[in-house]
């Protein structure tokens, strides 16, 4: 009985498993089919043999990859400099929004909104001149007009300090336009009929917002936040890998999982290591998405992704 | 009532300020850029960048077209392909959100999960590349700049959402009619989702025009460089690129005349231009995509 529904099933559904097939087949190649290559990070690969004949190695690439400190320094980098993005990112583009909402120049409030998303539709290569030429010690916009003042130029490509603040900015510059239509969205939501009481009630603007839209916004926020934690481990690749390059100086301070994982393949042809890291790096990964996913799901059904 | 104008006139100084000042913040860099192209040489490397151009000089932008078809062979090949690949994209993308929100398909979560699963856990770089350039040959191809961008989830996880929003009526009058699956796909659905595909197709362009990441990993060949890492290799290595424009015996000069940084801002320019023009435009299928996208998490 079984086995003919089955079939039945399978010649009513012909034409929509053909349509589905290509992202099938697409999917099991460019997404299914490396998961099988992360044993690649429990081996000692050499080209000849390929992934399937290359000899088991156990825990060896792992032992380096934490043992060196490595591990350790890149993690922390992931890590922290998401959590900076995270908060810098939502104060900048809640505040931009709620100004964005209650101003009043529509022109004004149209050429901003517009301006304020250039950044975000140009490449990380285009960003990477633009920083060289503000922090650039010979040419940089910023060291002349330093010097012409009689000040010190300062270094900024060798030194790491800087590069805490420079990263956290070039990140936010780059998703003010995105993140604030978001808030702004959001915003535009609200039940005015709220508002309209309140100002009856004598209400001032500030108190308007604080005790309306804010809290109205505490969801959104909430599930952006949830969300971007699930991203924790993961590094903004472009962004690092343009703004810093091959700087080894910067390193400590800059380097992320993706960017170390990176170099260690193509530049160092250290296969076993930047196996172990990416692996390291997909099962964090897997662990923080599940959890914020279940937690979004337990804080407001519809968001959730299953 | 006076209480209430001065808050308001507070807010709306702080407002006005604030938001001012972060979209200058995010125009004054490319005002920069653009000056910096449009300077001469001696006085950008004896003063530094400016605001304003140094001594307005086109002397960039004659090195940079004295051989444009250096620079115009990376605009046709990131041409053809975003085009193609956002053709492309949007069919196999459009077709299988489709298929996945059709309610009358039941194995549609199951199908759906195999696909949301990919945004759970990733092979990661090692095995992606090794299969790329080892068992799929693809090094130094196209096919290789073309492929990983085709399709992903949060393109899917769009059009779909947008597909079940299309009320069934439309559809029910063509199956009475005996029209199939795929016909229903292409001559209903479809053209009554333009604006997703509008957005998508934006997402989608964008990424390839943006992508110099696959050309790192991929290609080696000068002659299949993409723009963004065109620039990248240019500017990197500015040397080389006023050394092949010196050597074509134009009318620029020798290489010790040719300019440096001002030569890499005016490269920049020019592979910038396209987009400045054009993401007006795009801009308002962008903030309707990402308030779909924003909803659905």
């Amino acid at each position: 009985m079984h086995k003919k529904s089955c079939i039945f099933k399978l010649r009513k559904y012909k034409i929509l498993l053909l349509m589905l097939l290509p992202a099938l087949i697409y999917t099991l190649i460019f997404s299914y089919l490396p998961m099988a290559g992360i044993v690649l990070a429990f081996k000692n690969y050499n080209y000849a043999d390929g992934i399937f004949k290359s000899p088991w190695s156990g825990f060896e690439n792992f032992r380096f990859f934490f043992s060196s400190g490595q591990a350790f320094k890149v993690t922390r980098n992931t890590i922290l400099y998401n959590l900076a993005f995270m908060v810098v990112n939502t104060l900048l583009q809640l505040a931009v929004a709620i100004f964005l909402s209650e101003i009043k120049g529509k022109i004004f409030k149209k050429t901003a909104q517009s301006v304020m998303f250039l950044p975000y539709f140009i490449s990380w290569v285009i960003v990477s001149v633009i920083a060289f030429n503000f922090l650039s010690y010979d040419y940089g916009i910023i060291n002349s007009f330093l010097s012409s003042m009689g000040l010190n130029k300062i270094d900024f490509y060798g030194t790491p300090k800087y590069w805490i603040g420079i990263l956290i900015f070039f990140n936010a510059w780059k998703g003010i336009g995105y993140g604030s239509v978001i808030y702004l969205s959001a915003i535009m939501g609200i039940d005015t009929e709220m508002y309209e009481s309140a100002e009856i009630d004598g209400a001032n603007i500030f108190q308007r917002i604080f005790y309306i839209t804010v809290p109205s916004l505490v969801p959104t926020i909430i599930i952006l936040l949830l969300l971007a934690v699930g991203q924790i481990f993961r590094g903004n690749f472009d962004m690092f890998y343009q703004l810093v390059g091959t700087n080894g100086i910067l390193f400590d301070i800059t380097d992320v999982i993706d960017t170390f994982t990176f170099r260690a393949l193509i530049r160092s042809n250290d296969v076993g290591m930047a196996a172990a890291s990416g692996l390291y790096q997909s099962v964090f990964c897997f662990i923080t998405i599940v959890t914020t996913n279940y937690l979004v799901k337990r804080y407001e059904k519809d968001y959730s992704l299953f | 009532m006076k209480k209430g104008r001065t808050d308001v006139l507070i807010f709306n100084i702080t407002g006005y300020f604030i938001t001012g000042l972060v979209a200058l913040v995010c125009l004054v860099p490319f005002i920069m850029v653009l000056s910096a192209s449009f300077s001469e040489e001696k006085l950008v490397l004896k003063d530094g960048f400016s605001l304003l151009p140094r001594n307005f000089s086109l002397d960039a932008y004659k090195t940079v077209f004295e051989k444009p078809e250096i620079i115009g062979r990376a605009y046709l090949v990131t041409i053809v392909l975003t085009i193609t690949g956002t053709i492309l994209g949007l069919f196999l993308t459009s077709m299988t959100g489709y298929v996945l929100q059709r309610k009358d398909f039941d194995w549609r979560n199951r199908f759906s999960f195999f696909f949301y699963f990919t945004t759970l856990f990733s092979g990661g770089l090692v095995p992606y590349y090794i299969l790329m350039v080892r068992y799929l040959r693809l090094k130094d191809s196209y096919l290789a700049l073309l492929l990983p961008l085709l399709f992903n989830v949060f393109n899917l996880i769009i059009m779909k959402s947008y597909m079940s929003g299309i009320p069934v009526a439309f559809t029910e009058a063509a199956i009475i009619d005996g029209c199939g699956d795929f016909s229903i796909y292409y001559r209903i659905i479809l053209p009554l989702s333009k604006p997703v595909l509008a957005t998508v197709g934006l997402f989608i362009a964008l990424a390839y025009w943006n992508d110099w990441y696959n050309s790192m990993l991929y290609i080696n060949d000068e002659l299949k460089y993409t723009l963004q890492y065109f620039l990248y290799m240019r500017i990197n290595n500015i040397e080389a690129y006023k050394k092949i424009i010196a050597q074509s015996g134009g009318q620029v000069g020798s290489f010790i005349e040719l300019p440096t940084q001002t030569l890499r801002m005016a490269l920049t320019v020019v592979v910038t231009g396209p987009i400045i023009l054009a993401y007006p435009l795009a801009q308002k299928y962008f903030v309707k995509g990402i308030t779909i996208g924003a909803v659905k998490g």
